[in-house]
């Protein structure tokens, strides 16, 4: 059983955490869980009720959309990297598959947990998107540069 | 063998010794100069190569610098002059100037972490890099290489990347926009791998080559994490006709990119990046 000193000493490693005041990382610790995952096991379905996200401490994830022809990956996460955002959209639904392709540990939080503390204190809430933004932020630059096929034949880009 | 700038105008024939298909579109020469002798060079330096006949282009040098019997140069057919290329044979002569240009500061970088990140085809220049890397592997802090392809299919010396990535000594990642069925490795962009890090900022020299836009993108994420504009390399491209700063087709802004290129640092690239149309 890990204890709340311990799961606030993995959360403060983790990049997300870094510069948190020692009050938000008490409230959000109390939503918190350490986690594990096989490879090839999912660690979110799309289509599923999004009320969980995860810093990944050590593995490697992949984001997946299913097709007719099989899943086709399009993204893949590694030590360091937050999953999940759907928690915060209306509805919280995931909108892609996450598949752990070797061992995963994670930490996870409870988004109902942490979103009725969001609702009570909005210092907190604003503090927890502050850091979700960039993070969002990146992730969809990276996406557009992916979409832009850089490296394919065609004129000098 | 060494030119001087009137020499420099003039191709020597080179003959083909061996071809090797890379990918689908790239192909590596392996080329000896007809009347014998040796071929310096620095890494991150091209030659113009001319097809006898079709026209000549800029090509880096994509061989070892330590080696001088050989000169190696990796090609993306295309266009008219590269497909052309693509289609001579061993034994064939192709004409060669060069070498031309500001090369890779391997050596600036000693004491520091070497990160070099590359993309599609912009691994071939900054393989002779590599090599130069490995051969004083001890003079560096971290080597670290991190190359995005389009798709596995498309990863460009996967032997050797394959093989750097066996010591214990290199920190090699790949990651490619396109996964098929076989891949298990990483998925998304080369910059989500210098956003990861895996060296110091502080006490980083980068070398960056490929596409524009990926240059651009790897820089600031570099930048980003704290390593200087003044320690981050890009190699830039521009079409060339002299190759010697002889008649200003490589214009950019107010660089010859030939003669005080193609290797800038991020800080005198980036204000000229920013400018449209330059
Ligand atoms: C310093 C320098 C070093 C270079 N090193 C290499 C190298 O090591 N290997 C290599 O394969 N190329 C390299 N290039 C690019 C190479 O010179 C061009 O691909 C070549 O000049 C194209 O000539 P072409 O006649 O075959 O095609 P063109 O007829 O000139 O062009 C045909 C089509 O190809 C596109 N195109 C032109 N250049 C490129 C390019 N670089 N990438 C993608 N599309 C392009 C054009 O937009 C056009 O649509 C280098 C360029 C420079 C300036
Ligand atoms: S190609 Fe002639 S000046 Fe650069």
């Amino acid at each position: 059983m890990v204890q709340i000193d311990d799961l606030s000493r993995i959360i403060d490693e983790h990049p997300f955490a870094h510069g948190m005041d020692d009050t938000l990382r008490a409230l959000i610790v109390g939503c918190a869980a350490n986690e594990r995952y096989d490879a090839g096991q999912y660690i979110l379905r799309e289509g599923g009720r999004a009320d969980k996200f995860f810093l990944i401490r050590a593995g490697a994830v992949a984001l997946e959309i299913a097709s007719p022809s099989g899943a086709i990956m399009v993204e893949t996460l590694s030590d360091g990297d937050l999953l999940g955002w759907s928690w915060l959209s209306d509805p919280p639904v995931w909108t892609f598959d996450a598949r752990a392709t070797q061992l995963t540990r994670v930490i996870s939080f409870d988004a109902n947990c942490l979103r009725r503390k969001m609702d009570a204190d909005p210092a907190l809430g604003y503090e927890v998107l502050r850091r979700f933004l960039p993070i969002m932020a990146h992730r969809i630059h990276a996406a557009r540069i992916q979409m832009l096929d850089l490296y394919g034949p065609g004129p000098r880009r | 063998m060494k030119m001087d700038v009137q020499d420099s105008m003039v191709p020597v024939p080179f003959r083909i010794e061996k071809v090797r298909r890379e990918l689908s579109d790239t192909f590596t020469m392996e080329l000896k100069p007809e009347a014998g002798g040796a071929f310096r060079f620095q890494a991150g330096q091209f030659n113009m190569l001319y097809v006898f006949g079709v026209g000549e282009v800029p090509i880096s040098i994509s061989g070892d610098p330590g080696e001088s019997g050989v000169l190696v140069h990796t090609t993306r057919a295309v266009g008219a002059v590269t497909r052309a290329m693509g289609q001579l044979e061993v034994g064939e002569t192709i004409g060669v100037r060069g070498p031309f240009g500001k090369p890779w500061p391997v050596e600036q970088a000693f004491g520091s972490d070497l990160v070099i990140v590359a993309g599609g085809v912009g691994l071939a220049p900054l393989r002779p890099a590599i090599y130069q890397a490995l051969a004083n592997r001890d003079k560096f802090g971290k080597l670290v290489v991190l190359y995005g392809a389009r798709t596995a299919d498309d990863i460009l010396f996967r032997k050797e990347l394959e093989r750097w990535r066996g010591r214990f000594d290199v920190e090699v990642k790949v990651t490619v926009d396109r996964a098929t069925d076989r891949w298990a490795g990483n998925v998304g962009v080369v910059t989500n791998l210098v956003a990861r890090g895996g060296f110091d900022p502080m006490h980083t020299t980068a070398l960056v080559c490929g596409p524009e836009i990926m240059m651009r993108f790897a820089a600031q994420a570099l930048v980003k994490r704290g390593v200087s504009p003044a320690s981050v390399y890009v190699s830039m491209e521009r079409n060339m006709k002299c190759g010697v700063g002889f008649c200003g087709h490589c214009q950019w802004g107010p660089h010859f990119v030939c003669r005080n290129g193609p290797v800038f640092t991020w800080e005198e690239a980036s204000p000229l990046l920013a400018v449209r149309e330059l």
